[in-house]
Order: C-alpha cells, then structure tokens, then sequence
C-alpha cells in the first residue's frame, strides 16, 4: 500500500459495470522531503471510503488486494483507496 | 499491448521444461509507425508470427492467460499481428 | 488505473483465440494534467470509446478480468471509463512531502 494525497475528481458516466457507483479520484503519491513530485506519478484510485480532495489516503494498488477490498473477485481494479490517514510518525 | 517489431529468433536448448516446444522470437518497442525505439526483448508466440511483423505484445501475468503459456515462467507474449495502424485520423502504418 | 487519450485504431486479423471480437485502441497514455508519459500503446476497449476521448485505463492482468465474456485472455491494457469531466488542483496546492516525525493531517 501506498500514501497519497488526494487532489482531483475524475466523473464517466460510460463505464465498467465494476467501477458504477464508486467515485474516480486522482491520487499524487507522497514523496520524502527534498525531493519533487513527479509528473509521470499520479495515477487513478477508485474510492472505497468517501474520501475527498486534500485528503491523505492509503491506497491499495495491487490487484488481488483491491478485489478483495471490493469483495468482488472479478473486479478489473487495480487502485483502491483503502483508508483516510490522519497522522503519519516517520522517520527516516 | 506494447506495439512491437519482431527482429529475430531465439534457439535455446536448455531450458525450463515448460518452455520446451514453445516459439520465443526477439522483439523491439515500435512507435506508431513501426519506428524501433527501446531495448530488445524475448517473448513467446501464440499467432505465427515471423521476422519483420508489427505485433502487439502483452506482459506481466496477463502473458499467462493462454493456453500455450498458462503456468509457464513467461512475462511477455505476442497476441496479435498488426495489419494497420490509424493515428488522428491517418493510416500510419499498414502490413506490406 | 491512468489516463489514456484514444488516438486512433488498430487492426488485427490474426488474434489470439478469444480476442476476436475486441476492438484494439491506439491510446497515448497521459498524466493528470493530460501531458503524454511514453510512447503509443494498445489498448482493448470495453466502453465503446472514440477518437479523441479521454478515457481511465487499468494495466496488468487487470484489464482482462475487464473483458466482457472471456476473462483468460492476454489483455494487459483496457479502456474501463470515458472522462466526462476531470478536476485536478494544481501542483502546489496540497503538500504531497512526507515529512521527519509526525505529520498530521487531520
């Protein structure tokens, strides 16, 4: 799993039947400090926990752990958002 | 699916046992106009492909969801052969 | 899961068995500012996507189980959502730097 910052929205009313009723949000992972986002990182995460923009988020991005979060064992979803982070310890 | 030019065959004798039998040609990361860009990469056939085709290539475990390469040690296999190309409208690349 | 721009077609006569009937997308995959990553790809398309639409994609073994009958396929790329409207905020914005000690966030 993943940290990030939640910072856009995306809407598809045309869409997989496994992605209806979730929302599409777009996920900058978090860097260390010193070093700068990159514009190849962010990427796309559906929301399985009401999370909203400027929210820092853990995500899930491997395939079989996003399914089961979906309980679904045939969803074709590789990105889930999986928790809202409310504080961080880190040290490195 | 990586658009890909194969450019050549593999001859290897010792190998994991389920990959005996099995077509492994060299392939090159093309761009839309079967320009060669990248490195080069080995990757088993499932279509009959031969030297100089424009072919599209599937990696990862998704090259494991055939019958020829289920449960074999694979992480790229050519899935189709490209007859053309159309790019914004253009044909910008069609099979001779 | 990304971006892609649907760029145009391609055409494939010979497929492997149970790809037939798919429709195979010249995509440009690109990044939350719709900025091109990469050179062009292929991907299938199970939302009857056209030229020109921004679409979401799922990579890996993922965009085959995407596949509308026949999920044992090598599919590594498929078109999963056409982008009605997309809000991103700019960089800057919002802090992404996981900072020494404690960061809260709430």
């Amino acid at each position: 799993m993943i940290l990030g910052k939640v910072v856009g929205t995306v809407v598809t009313t045309i869409s997989h039947r496994d992605y209806k009723n979730r929302r599409l949000l777009v996920v900058q992972p978090l860097v260390f400090e010193g070093e700068q986002p990159s514009a190849e990182d962010d990427f796309i995460a559906l929301d399985n926990t009401q999370a909203g923009i400027g929210d820092t988020v853990l995500v899930n991005r491997e395939g079989n752990g996003a399914r089961q979060a979906l309980k679904n064992p045939d969803a074709c979803v590789i990105s889930v958002i999986v928790g809202i982070v409310d504080s961080i310890y880190a040290e490195y | 699916m990586l658009i890909a030019k194969v450019i050549g065959t593999t001859v290897s004798t010792i190998k994991d046992e389920k990959l005996v039998g099995r077509k492994l040609l060299i392939l090159r990361q093309t761009d839309e106009k079967g320009e060669p860009s990248g490195k080069p990469y080995v990757a088993v056939d499932t279509v009959d492909a031969g030297v100089g085709d424009l072919v599209l290539t599937a990696a990862g475990s998704s090259a494991r969801q055939t019958n020829i390469t289920k449960d074999t040690p694979v992480d790229s296999v050519i899935m189709s052969i490209i007859d053309s190309l159309e790019v914004d409208g253009k044909i910008v690349f069609r099979k001779s | 899961m990304l971006f892609g721009r649907v760029k145009g077609t391609a055409v494939c006569t010979i497929k492997y068995p149970g790809t037939q009937g798919l429709k195979l997308l010249v995509v440009q995959p690109v990044n939350k500012k719709l900025e091109p990553i990469g050179i062009l790809q292929v991907a299938a398309d199970v939302v009857q996507a056209g030229v020109g639409d921004l679409c979401v994609m799922v990579r890996s073994r993922e965009a085959a189980l995407a596949m509308p009958e026949i999920k044992f396929v090598p599919i590594d790329l498929a078109l999963v959502g056409i982008v009605d409207e997309l809000e991103v905020r700019p960089d800057g914005e919002y802090d992404v730097t996981l900072r020494r000690g404690r960061n809260q966030f709430s």
